[in-house]
């Protein structure tokens, strides 16, 4: 059989990327290295990028179907590379200055990222696993990496048992749907699986594979690790938790879905509707008491997988692009509030709510941006989430209407909780009223999150059509 | 191609907001300055476009570019902005205001910079909303306005009777909650178009054209009342207005009270009642009895009130009851009034609630009974106090009459009995209105305002230009009148159509 394998051209440069920069890191003398690692890390990435978006337009499969690439899953990669990029970059002085090795730290960050493309292009169920296990795992190590603080390590404990567990859960899921219809084969799953031929060992392992996949997009009630994860963290990879992990476990949550498990929407649909419900709630009812801003984002990042959620109910090309589209504007939201968020602490040495008081005096650019991410992830007009959520709720007006209610009105309570933010910021004198001075890639990556989240609000129109032929790709298989 | 005349005028505010963020902290005239100069550039390009409108041609003048520009394809929203008959008296009243509150805040000295920024946001916000022709535009400028006004009233607000941090959260999370049933029809009326037509036109004019199933409209209309009777403080959820107003700072009470409150209003008539006849025919007796109900409930609590800010901001809500009693005959006339209506309150709350702010800069004190004879030291303040207190109580020969009275003689062809009872409400409204002014402004020089300065220089412009406006409509009232009557005949032929076919569609 002839395997063409520069198909795989995105996923080689990005494992000899990330060994390259393990070995570097071995060989060159430490102090020396630090910066100069991560800046080679971005160029890297940069050229790995640059690989994956001349993949636009391809649509091919490997390995008689193990290995999808189409537009769909180009968007993901490309989504989960930004993510990767602009999270190095803006914390590349909070990594010099609070982690201490860091030769496995950007190296794992890498393979972190390979996972979550092997997932997104994952045709079958086989190579969905691997992907999921080496991005979780990665994700283990980052999420411990602050070895001296208790906190880092307790999070690194919760996410690596509940991990296992929900691995586990997902795992037997997919062999119980093995079971019922003989295949691993997505595609192949798609003609197989049709309102005829629905077991009840199917829907058992389609609940079970909802439950494992919850638990990667933290949608409640599987969300109970996202809170402690998020605060013990490093804060750079709390961003990339919430954004890349999160991006890549919808598109592998579509794949299966949507593409594979079509047949059975009528019995997913209603199951996705009420997690979808119950995140918004208690993502966003939870979130309001919290004195944590990790802690918060953590809840109002529950709410925003709720929010995703809806696009897949309809199984339709617009519900698949309203997800594509809402991912990549998160993207965007959630990096200007973890970059604000690395940029404080490491002025205050706390994540508390309270020392962001006065905000908007030490620093206009953070405090701004800050704002601007946290409105655009409640959906205020002229920001990137008003025309996401429009997007994702115009489709399940017909089926779900009272989830649209819940939608939309629990988005204007978390209002709430975020002008909280903006009081402190804004109202409060600072208890020290020193500037906050931020470096220049700081500063960038600030910038281009508020451009972004601003020019795509008022303008949506390339993004939206970006993830509109996406979308009909995915539908074209 | 025309010159976009009227996305200039939106801009401009912006701009001056772009330049004010590149000053220095200390320039604070500088930025004052900056401020009015931008706003007013709106006001003349407003007052041009005014007068250079052709009433007897009506319709849509002064499109942008020419033709509505593709903007977001899939959803059916193009940038279309243009004005009518409708969308006229709005954007002059915007920009009257817009402009005076730059100068009412002229005496604030902390973070002044911070607070003409926000000012030029909303007010670029506010004007949106009554230039776009597209739903979405619109909507995207209705939301946008809730959050500077939110960080105004926490920074600049007051505390009196309730804190400021209070205030400002009831009135946005109100308004935010509003909006979000607003939003869920507006999902659905889009998707569900779509779903008949088959093409994505979030136009005003495309919208009306769809035949909407008569049950959808019924549903339809109540979101679409939730949504713009919360902003235009529809009795029961008008309880945000008294509180908000009293902790906003001057600007944002005069803009809110006076312009943005219109929104509601403006979308009933522009949105609603135009694209969903049916489903207003279904709920107009609903709207006139909640109008009414809002009349007299609020005029008996501004009776009761003692704060300045909460008097003006109980009449306020009282007065937009008339605004709903003549929307719900769902007639040329009563419609045509209650337009009227929302311009001439619009002049008249922006002016009170800029005298209310002087008199408490001055005397620090809002209190009713802790003032009295202000005449003595500040004649001129004391006479825009006036003038908008006679204005609200509807004396003839000022705007507020002709549209007040315009609306009774509609209101009470159709509803009789309940138009009897708002008119009543006028007693009311003399009422309070007189006893404010005796007790705050007349009686002997109290001693310890004896070094209050009148107001002059800036503090007098939004007494000349919203004093002039109230003369000069009262005494041309056709002025008014001809502009409205061009832009809402149209309108209202359509809805009249589409009644008396009685649903056939």
């Amino acid at each position: 059989m002839h395997i063409d394998y520069s198909l795989l051209s995105t996923e080689i440069a990005l494992a000899i990327l990330g060994l390259i920069v393990f070995t570097l890191g071995l060989t060159l003398p430490s102090r020396s290295t630090n910066r100069g690692l991560g800046a080679f890390a971005i160029f890297g990435l940069l050229i790995v990028l640059g690989i994956t978006v001349s993949f636009w337009g391809t649509q091919a499969e490997l390995l008689a179907g193990m290995y999808l690439i189409d537009n769909f899953s180009v968007f993901f990669k490309i989504l989960a590379l930004v993510a990767a990029i602009l999270i190095v970059f803006g914390t590349m002085s909070y990594a010099n200055n609070n982690l201490s090795r860091q030769l496995e730290y950007y190296s794992t960050i890498i393979f972190a990222t390979l996972g979550m493309i092997i997932m997104i292009s994952a045709g079958d169920f086989i190579t969905l696993y691997i992907g999921l296990e080496l991005m979780t795992v990665s994700f283990i190590i980052l999420v411990a990496f602050r070895k001296t603080d208790g906190h880092s390590l307790e999070a690194g404990i919760k996410y690596l048992i509940l991990a296992g567990v929900s691995s586990a859960v997902l795992l037997y899921g997919l062999s119980l749907i093995y079971g019922a219809t003989g295949t691993v084969y997505i595609l192949e799953l798609a003609e197989l699986v049709t309102a005829g031929t629905i077991s009840p060992l199917l829907v058992f392992g389609l609940v079970l594979l909802v439950a494992g996949f919850g638990f990667k997009i933290s949608a409640a009630p599987f969300h109970m690790w996202a809170p402690d994860v998020y605060e013990g963290a490093p804060t750079p990879i709390t961003a990339y938790l919430a954004v890349g992990s999160k991006a890549a476990s919808f598109a592998i949550l579509v794949r299966v879905f949507v593409g594979g498990l079509a047949g059975m929407q009528e019995q997913w649909a209603t199951l996705l509707a009420v997690l979808a419900a119950i995140s918004i709630l208690l993502g966003n009812l939870v979130a309001i008491p919290q004195t944590n801003i990790k802690r918060m984002l953590a809840y109002s990042s529950i709410a925003q997988a709720g929010y995703i959620m809806v696009g897949l109910l309809t199984a339709s090309p617009e519900g698949i692009k309203g997800v594509m589209f809402y991912a990549f504007i998160y993207l965007f939201a959630t990096i200007g509030a973890f970059v604000v968020v690395c940029a404080v602490y490491e002025k205050t040495k706390s994540d508390e709510i309270a020392s962001y008081a006065g905000l908007s005096q030490r620093s206009p650019l953070a405090a701004a941006v800050m704002l601007i991410s946290l409105l655009s992830m409640a959906g205020i007009p002229p920001l990137a989430g008003f025309v996401g959520k429009f997007y994702l709720f115009t489709t399940i007006t017909d089926n779900f209407m009272w989830l649209v209610y819940i939608g939309l009105i629990m988005s204007m309570v978390s209002v709430y909780y975020y002008l909280r933010v903006a009081l402190v910021m804004y109202r409060d004198e600072p208890t020290d009223p020193t500037p906050i001075k931020m470096g220049a890639a700081v500063n960038v990556t600030l910038i281009i999150a508020m451009v972004a989240t601003l020019v795509l609000g008022i303008y949506p129109t390339p993004l939206s059509e970006l993830s509109n032929i996406a979308a009909q790709s995915f539908f074209t298989w | 191609m025309n010159f976009p005349i009227l996305t200039t005028a939106l801009l401009a505010p912006v701009i001056a907001a772009l330049v004010i963020v590149f000053l220095p902290r200390e320039e604070e005239r500088l930025a004052k300055s900056i401020a009015a100069i931008g706003t007013g550039i709106s006001l003349l390009i407003s007052i041009y476009v005014y007068f250079a409108y052709d009433t007897s041609v009506g319709g849509y003048q002064f499109v942008d570019f020419g033709q509505p520009i593709p903007w977001i394809p899939d959803l059916g929203v193009t940038w279309y902005m243009a004005v009518d008959g409708l969308s006229l008296p709005m954007l002059l009243l915007t920009n009257l205001i817009g402009f005076t509150a730059v100068f009412a805040s002229w005496n604030v000295k902390e973070r002044a910079k911070e607070l003409m920024i926000l000012l030029l946001l909303l007010i670029a916000g506010v004007m949106g909303t009554f230039i776009a022709q597209n739903l979405f535009i619109f909507l995207l400028f209705y939301e946008v306005v809730v959050i500077p006004i939110y960080i105004m009233v926490i920074i600049w607000g007051s505390s009196k009777r309730v804190t400021k941090e209070y205030a400002g959260m009831k009135l946005t999370i109100y308004l935010l909650i509003g909006s979000a049933f607003l939003l869920v029809g507006v999902m659905a009326i889009f998707a569900k178009a779509l779903d008949i037509t088959g093409i994505p036109d979030m136009s005003f004019e495309g919208l009306a054209q769809v035949a909407f199933p008569e049950q959808f409209q019924i549903y339809m209309f109540a979101l679409l009342l939730i949504g713009f009777g919360t902003l235009l403080s529809m009795w029961p959820l008008h309880s945000w207005s008294p509180d908000g107003y009293a902790g906003a700072p001057t600007a944002v009470s005069m803009i809110h009270a006076g312009v943005l409150k219109k929104i509601g209003g403006y979308g009933l008539i522009r949105f609603a009642i135009y694209v969903f006849p049916l489903g207003a025919k279904f709920w107009a007796p609903v709207i006139a009895v909640l109008g009414v109900i809002g009349v007299a409930y609020a005029a008996m609590g501004a009776l009761a009130q003692k704060d300045l800010k909460y008097l003006v901001g109980y009449s306020s809500v009282s007065h937009m009851g008339y605004v709903l009693l003549g929307f719900a005959t769902l007639g040329l006339i009563g419609v045509n009034g209650a337009v009227a209506i929302m311009f001439a309150h619009g002049v008249m709350a922006a002016l009170f609630f800029s005298m209310v702010g002087f008199i408490y800069e001055k005397t620090h004190t809002r209190w009713i009974p802790e003032l009295g004879g202000l005449f003595q030291n500040a004649p001129k303040l004391a006479v825009g106090f006036m003038l908008a207190g006679m204005a609200s109580l509807g004396l003839p020969g000022l705007v507020n009459f002709l549209p007040e009275f315009t609306v009774f003689i509609a209101s009470f062809k159709v509803y009789g009995i309940l138009a009897v009872i708002a008119i009543a409400g006028i007693i009311i409204t003399a009422l309070y209105i007189l006893r404010a002014g005796a007790n705050s402004l007349f009686g002997p020089a109290r001693p310890e305002y004896k070094d209050v300065k009148d107001i002059r220089g800036p503090e007098m412009v939004p007494l000349v230009v919203l004093g002039s406006v109230l003369v000069i409509g009262g005494i041309l009232p056709s002025l008014l009148f001809d502009m409205i009557n061009s832009g809402v005949e149209p309108l209202m032929a359509h809805v009249n159509d589409i009644l008396q076919m009685g649903g056939g569609r």
